[in-house]
């Protein structure tokens, strides 16, 4: 008896070491960055299958652990093949890496071509999904509001809100009118626990940003342009900032503890009118269990923070999601990695996968106008990319310093909101991280 | 005979030396070559000589506070935890009704996992906080508290059994004899338990220490460091260099060299205190 059991342990544990060494798999390694598209991919790769015979490999990292994750794996022989970067600091930290694309259809096929990640002659990113993010509204609340007898403020739609000075005004109003609106507080809670406050340290952070290089006439392709930072519009950031934070559903002090997710399951379920966040966010109000607003009363509009001439402003509008090829993989793979997304972006099986299962607006020109995405929010961003007489804010986001930067940012973000730093203080610590993170990421 | 034991030396030392150089050796000479480089995937280094270690103790680092909070929730935990499981230890070994089951109950929390038991305890707390009108992000001292409330929640059960195994050794001749002679309660437990459960205190002080020390998961999940990285030990310091930003792979490593050194110190120290004893025993 203990003969047998012996030798099945001795079996169990080949069978576990030949498990773990087993050689390489098959197919294009494709590590995927985006946890919501995960189940869309595995079809992708399925229908590929099917038409080209070819395979495709998926690996999605978990939320927030790609750069771990693509560290980790690059180093293996069996390395991914297509990977992503997310702008031209990720491209600094991968430019060993990256292959020159210039010459795929691919490239050929972008829109425009200015998107591309180049450096020197070659281009080693191209853009793949093009964002926007602003404040969502929800319409049903709003008209609530509009119909009020005893109101302050005399605006008829939401079109008319069009500065920061008439957003104020009704968020401030909406406020007054809480409970006659039913709701806990005009905007969802300022999510600031760290990690889940990208949407004030990089999304909100974006549109100040942008005005200063606007006012510095700042080159994204020249590094030196944006070694250091003024902040300028650092009160403009405070503005909108404590809007937010004064006209939310929960106290200040509470927020070193709140998810993204919490912030969209207030807006979901009603308890609050407004929520700054991006088209991707659609799937997660649509998903909380309970949802009460219907995709017809979810609206976008542009966040205002207070600048002159800002009554044209549109959405922010941008990608920090580029493709690139493993410089390192065998030339076979790389051709066929490349293949792939040609295949994925240019025949109608891929471009069909690309806007109805990834919800993607993609940049490139074998798309045309009616084959856009059909959630709510990503028609709006179509919408407003479309619109004549508003200009969209890039993302410029993607130039600033990693990760390190940003959670320090935030951080401080949490403490002004909880009163322990002043607004001066939190001021010092962006221009200073910038400074400091800027030096080693760009060298 | 003796060579017999040499033709089979291979077969018996290889199949735990190959595992040992894999997975300790190897790592271990990469590791520290590492904290030299600057690298993004350790197959791509480039050579920068001390820089790494320049930037670790240079001042706008946090890794000097984050040695100085690890060093002072490591005095506070070993201390409560020590000082609460002996005591109920003590308790547990009166022969009270339900003792089995109090000892059940008290082991358990040690089977959950930190990054869990870190969750449940942040919600616990903030529950708790939100009285005051605040969550456990808002001051440092609240993560450090929360974080001596949970290292004892988790260790105490583990280091009681310990304790009460070492209890249960002592004859009960000694204490009779004691009482006979009138030592009183205090005294026999300062002379005759105290003495003799010595070897089992080294254990779990030691335990304790190190347990504290290199905690990592509970800390990850309970405060993230927050407010800002006031609240980050060591072992989270070296995670958010590493991960925090692009090419300071190789100042977290450097971290995690001389993090690997300070806890070979303390093992070293417990190795020579243990062994002293077994001497004395």
């Amino acid at each position: 008896m203990k003969k047998l059991s012996f030798i099945l342990l001795m079996a169990l544990l080949c069978v576990f070491l030949l498990s773990s060494c087993g050689g390489m798999r098959e197919g294009v390694y494709f590590l995927n960055f985006k946890p919501e598209s995960a189940a869309a991919y595995n079809e992708i790769a399925a229908a590929y299958k099917n038409e080209t015979g070819r395979s495709l490999r998926v690996v999605t990292a978990a939320s927030g652990t790609y750069e771990q994750t693509l560290k980790s794996e690059i180093g293996k022989t069996d390395a991914p093949v297509i990977f992503q970067i997310n702008g031209p600091v990720g491209y600094a930290a991968w430019k060993d890496y990256c292959l020159d694309l210039k010459g795929t259809k691919l490239y050929e096929h972008l829109s425009d071509k200015s998107m591309a990640i180049r450096d020197g002659e070659g281009v080693y990113g191209i853009p793949y999904v093009v964002e926007g993010y602003g404040i969502i509204y929800n319409k049903r609340i709003l008209d609530a509001y509009f119909a009020l007898p005893n109101r302050a403020t005399n605006f008829q739609s939401v079109d008319e809100v069009n500065s920061f000075i008439k957003l104020k005004a009704l968020v401030e109003d909406m406020t007054a009118h809480k409970a006659e609106l039913g709701i806990d507080g005009v905007f969802a809670v300022t999510s600031l626990q760290s990690g889940e406050d990208w949407r004030w340290q990089t999304h909100l952070a974006n549109l100040p940003i942008y005005y200063e290089f606007l006012d510095k006439e700042v080159d994204l392709g020249n590094k030196n342009d944006y070694k250091e930072i003024a902040f300028s519009y650092a009160d403009r950031y405070k503005a909108i900032f404590d809007l937010y934070l004064n006209n939310s559903t929960t106290d200040p002090k509470l927020l070193g503890s709140k998810q993204v997710a919490d912030s969209m399951a207030e807006f979901a379920l009603g308890k609050c009118a407004m929520v700054q966040n991006g088209n991707w966010a659609y799937a997660q109000i649509a998903d909380v269990a309970g949802n009460t607003v219907k995709p017809e009363e979810v609206g976008f509009m542009p966040i205002y923070i207070g600048v002159s001439e800002e009554e044209s402003q549109g959405l922010c509008i941008g990608t920090e999601n580029y493709f690139a090829i493993n410089k390192n993989a065998s030339p076979e793979q790389q051709a066929e990695g490349i293949a792939f997304l040609e295949w994925l972006f240019t025949s109608e099986t891929g471009k069909r996968y690309v806007t109805e299962k990834l919800d993607f607006i993609a940049p490139f020109d074998t798309f045309d106008e009616n084959e856009g995405p059909t959630d709510p929010l990503g028609k709006e961003v179509s919408e407003w990319l479309n619109r004549e007489e508003n200009y969209s804010v890039p993302w410029v986001f993607t130039v600033f310093p990693g990760q390190g930067f940003k959670n320090d940012f935030g951080a401080a973000l949490l403490q002004y909101a909880q009163g322990n730093k002043t607004w001066e203080e939190v001021k010092a610590v962006f221009i200073n991280r910038w400074k400091e993170e800027q030096a080693s990421a760009l060298q | 005979m003796h060579k017999a034991l040499k033709k089979y030396f291979p077969v018996f030392v290889f199949p735990t030396l190959i595992p040992f150089v894999i997975s300790f050796l190897i790592p271990v000479v990469m590791g520290i070559y590492l904290s030299f480089t600057k690298f993004t995937t350790v197959s791509n280094a480039t050579f920068v000589g001390l820089e790494n270690y320049k930037q670790l103790f240079s001042s706008g680092d946090n890794f000097l506070h984050a040695l100085w909070f690890t060093v002072r929730f490591t005095v506070v935990s070993t201390l409560t935890v020590n000082l609460f499981a002996f005591a109920l230890a003590l308790l547990l070994t009166k022969g009270l009704p339900g003792t089995n089951f109090f000892r059940t109950v008290f082991f358990m929390p040690n089977l959950i996992g930190g990054i869990v038991l870190g969750y449940i305890w942040q919600l616990i707390i903030n529950g708790l906080l939100s009285g005051l009108g605040v969550d456990i992000t808002y001051s440092a001292s609240y993560g450090f508290g929360g974080m001596i409330l949970l290292t004892n929640w988790q260790l105490i059960g583990y280091m009681m059994i310990i304790y009460i195994a070492a209890l249960q050794n002592i004859p009960r001749e000694m204490k009779e004899v004691a009482a006979i002679d009138g030592a009183n309660a205090w005294q026999s437990l300062r002379h005759i338990t105290l003495p003799l459960v010595m070897p089992a205190v080294t254990i779990c002080f030691f335990l304790t220490l190190t347990n504290s020390f290199k905690m990592f998961d509970q800390n990850y999940a309970l405060t993230g460091g927050a407010p800002g990285r006031q609240t980050s030990m060591l072992a989270l310091d070296i995670f958010q260099t590493f991960y925090g930003s692009v090419g300071s792979e190789g100042v977290g490593q450097a971290k995690a060299v001389v993090f690997f050194i300070l806890v070979a110190i303390m093992a070293g120290v417990q190795l020579y205190f243990t062994r002293r004893r077994e001497v004395d025993a």
